[in-house]
């Protein structure tokens, strides 16, 4: 009886927590407007691995920053300049933190995406909110396990995005564009071992946006052995 | 013998003043041995023992003269030893070509080939010798117009004849100055067709054709067997280049950049002189074809593998400037209405930059006639252009918004704008690679040059200053395509080419010959 009882309660304590996630899932759903993204869900483990491609598929995502049309290279470039909020490059933030920009208060998310991309023209209207004529801030926690040298970040995206790892630029494409696999590659990096803070501003004029983000070994090959995160950078 | 070669035997060697486009320094010479390496130098034999050297295949002097002289040398280098076959066909052979080394003493290897009778109808001269990949079998082809060329074995150890008692193998007519090649599981034999020895009024020319065995049938590409004088052209005369002769594959170890060496009866820019070359082979449908050695001028570099192209890493100006895009025209007015059985009239057109007023109304026609036009709205439209000749962008004027430093270097799609034209410009006293010297690529218009970094990227500086790391060596590969590598790279000790790793960016990295990332196009920009 006493071991039929704890099965039961077990299984109870198992579909109470599942009611729970779904309840958090539906939440976030409820958060961002009418209907959830379909292409992004809330995460639901502490890390994940980059995809069979190697695509990192787990970001924070700041709501958009409507910046006006800033589509030409110097414009761009002048655009990721701007502070708009304290510590933009250095923050690292958490999942629902708030931000205020100008006279909007801004909520990053967190995301993992079903594709290779992000979606941020899905992203962004699921909040009810224009992609169009805006600046997304993105951040993740890449996790290595040794040093990773001579890798290289490949990026693309829709339109323009500079790129920062651990505080440093190494990455850009300007100009109306599409997300193109590996358009933009860096110079030869090294990932530490312990966690490495991955950054992109992506700029958007009109219509769609996105972008996808993944390393390269120094055959050229999607890297992987290692894993992504949203939390607090460990120190 | 050929009696027009006896000319040559004793004929002096021209010093020759170096340009664009072929060799420099004294390269003069008829009927080249094979250029073959050794320990580092290249080194060819002509007619007459006329020895030539270089330190790196681009800028040649005087060598020193063989044991023996006779027609039309050639070499190989098999195992320790340098075997040279020389026309009658006589051999010597040597450990080394360097008459510096200790190692360096001619031996005899005696008669090879040659008059299998006394009436036999051969012209025994312009060996050419051939070591079978496949099989590390030796052979020698042989003659000229009188007779058929003839093939025989040789001892790899030794260099001479395997079986001597064997009557060799006939395998072509009307050529002389035979080699052989293998390429994917062809044997080809090229020879040399035409008048040689004529100065301008030579016809030389160098044809192939190619057999599944080294015995033959050797069939050009319309099937005609060169027993009966059958051969596709593999180059002749052009530019200021006339009568191509004495065709030998260099052996490089580079499978995916090869080059051959040959002479010109006449290069018109030397007074007529009869001068080496070394040119690209390519590959196209299973046939070697000649290619080209780069020429001075203005592209754009593009990749291969992505379709985009070189540039500075700085914002681009539409040629011709930014416009403001109009709207749609406006439509023009209704023609009016038509009688019975008749036509209303049309529209005008509409107008630039927003829309344009409604054209009127055009007069009402009659019975079966055809009303009037309405009135056009004037303008272009958004499609219209501007109706002049939009010039060249430039580079003075679009240059003033770039940096005054280093600036990086990108992949983009190509707009035919400033900070995407290159210039390809020989640097002369820098040196060079077989066949070529080291060039600067600077943006058209500008001294600004592309260099390597000691991190192993590209980077533009201000101006070219004439460092290894700015001169650029640009091979044409085996399919047309361009390998560009610097002469060397700081901090590097292997050879790196220019290489696309993303739509957008571009490195330096080991090269790959089979891969497409390393592959460029110079086009016409």
């Amino acid at each position: 009886m006493i071991k039929s009882r704890n099965i039961l309660i077990s299984a109870l304590a198992l579909l109470v927590a599942s009611l729970c996630c779904q309840e958090a899932a539906a939440q976030r759903g409820a958060g961002r407007g009418t209907t959830a993204p379909p292409t992004l869900r809330a995460p639901d483990s502490p890390q994940k691995a980059p995809d069979a491609e190697g695509f990192l598929q787990r970001w924070l995502i700041l709501e958009p920053i409507n910046i006006g049309n800033q589509q030409t290279e110097n414009s761009s470039k002048a655009a990721v300049k701007v502070e708009y909020f304290p510590s933009q490059l250095t923050v690292m933030p958490h999942d629902w933190d708030k931000v205020t920009v100008g006279s909007q208060e801004l909520t990053w998310h967190a995301e993992d995406t079903v594709n290779y991309n992000v979606n941020l023209y899905i992203f962004a209207n699921a909040l009810n909110k224009s992609p169009a004529e805006a600046l997304f801030w993105a951040v993740t926690v890449v996790n290595c396990p040794q040093d990773m040298p001579n890798v290289r970040l490949a990026i693309g995206s829709n339109a323009s995005s500079v790129w920062w790892l651990n505080g440093q630029e190494v990455a850009c494409v300007y100009g109306d564009r599409q997300t193109v696999v590996d358009d933009g590659v860096s110079k030869r990096l090294t990932l530490k071992k312990g966690p490495n803070v991955l950054r992109c501003a992506v700029i958007n004029g009109s219509g769609a946006t996105d972008f996808c983000a993944r390393f390269l070994d120094e055959e050229g090959k999607p890297l992987k052995g290692f894993t992504l995160s949203v939390g607090d950078v460990a120190k | 013998m050929n009696p027009m070669k006896l000319i040559f035997l004793t004929a002096a060697i021209l010093p020759l003043a170096s340009t664009v486009f072929a060799l420099d320094g004294q390269f003069g010479i008829h009927d080249p041995a094979t250029v073959t390496q050794c320990d580092g130098k290249y080194y060819t034999y002509g007619t007459g023992g006329n020895p030539l050297v270089s330190d790196d295949g681009w800028t040649w002097r005087r060598g020193v003269t063989p044991a023996r002289t006779g027609a039309a040398p050639d070499v190989i280098h098999i195992g320790d030893r340098y075997f040279m076959y020389i026309s009658g066909v006589t051999m010597i052979s040597s450990k080394t070509l360097d008459p510096n080394s200790p190692d360096y003493k001619w031996e005899d290897g005696g008669s090879i080939a040659g008059y299998e009778s006394p009436d036999d109808f051969i012209n025994p001269i312009d060996p050419g010798a051939f070591l079978d990949p496949t099989s590390g079998r030796l052979w020698l082809t042989y003659g000229s117009y009188v007779g058929y060329i003839r093939l025989v074995e040789l001892d790899p150890k030794t260099g001479k004849r395997l079986h001597p008692d064997e009557r060799p193998t006939n395998i072509g007519i009307n050529l002389e100055a035979t080699d052989m090649i293998y390429h994917d599981g062809w044997y080809y034999l090229l020879g040399t067709h035409g008048s040689c020895c004529a100065g301008a009024a030579s016809g030389y020319n160098i044809r192939v054709g190619r057999s599944r065995k080294i015995t033959g049938p050797f069939l050009d590409n319309m099937g005609v067997d060169m027993l009966e004088g059958g051969g596709k052209l593999l180059i002749g005369s052009g530019d200021r280049l006339i009568g191509a002769g004495h065709f030998g594959l260099l052996n490089l170890g580079d499978a995916a950049a090869q080059k051959f060496s040959m002479h010109w009866e006449a290069d018109l820019d030397r007074g007529g002189a009869s001068v080496l070359d070394i040119r690209p082979l390519l590959w196209i449908d299973g046939w070697p074809v000649a290619g080209e050695n780069m020429k001075e001028g203005t592209y754009e570099i593009e990749s291969v593998r992505t379709g985009t192209a070189l540039e500075l890493a700085v914002e681009g100006v539409p040629v011709g400037g930014a416009r403001a895009r109009g709207g749609f025209g406006g439509r023009g007015g209704r023609g009016g209405l038509g009688g019975t059985n008749s036509f209303a009239g049309r529209g005008g057109f509409g107008g630039t930059n927003g829309f344009a007023g409604r054209g009127g109304f055009g007069d009402a026609g009659g019975t079966n006639a055809v009303a009037g036009r309405g009135a056009g709205g004037g303008g272009r439209g958004l499609f219209g252009g501007t109706g002049a000749l939009v010039p060249p962008q430039d580079v003075k004027q679009v240059s003033t918004n770039w940096p005054a430093g280093n600036i990086d270097v990108r992949m983009a799609n190509y707009l035919v704008q400033a900070q995407q034209k290159w210039t390809v410009t020989t640097v002369t006293n820098a040196g060079g690679y077989p066949g070529s010297p080291y060039f600067k690529i600077t943006v058209a218009g500008t001294d600004r040059a592309l260099a390597a970094t000691a991190d192993g990227e590209l980077v533009s500086l201000p101006a070219f200053t004439g460092e290894p790391e700015q001169l650029w060596r640009l091979d044409q590969l085996t399919d047309g395509t361009w390998r560009v590598m610097p002469k060397s790279a700081p901090n590097s000790k292997e050879q790196v080419a220019i290489s696309a790793i993303g739509s957008s960016s571009a490195t330096l990295a080991k090269f790959n010959p089979d891969s497409d990332r390393q592959r460029w196009l110079f086009k016409k920009p």
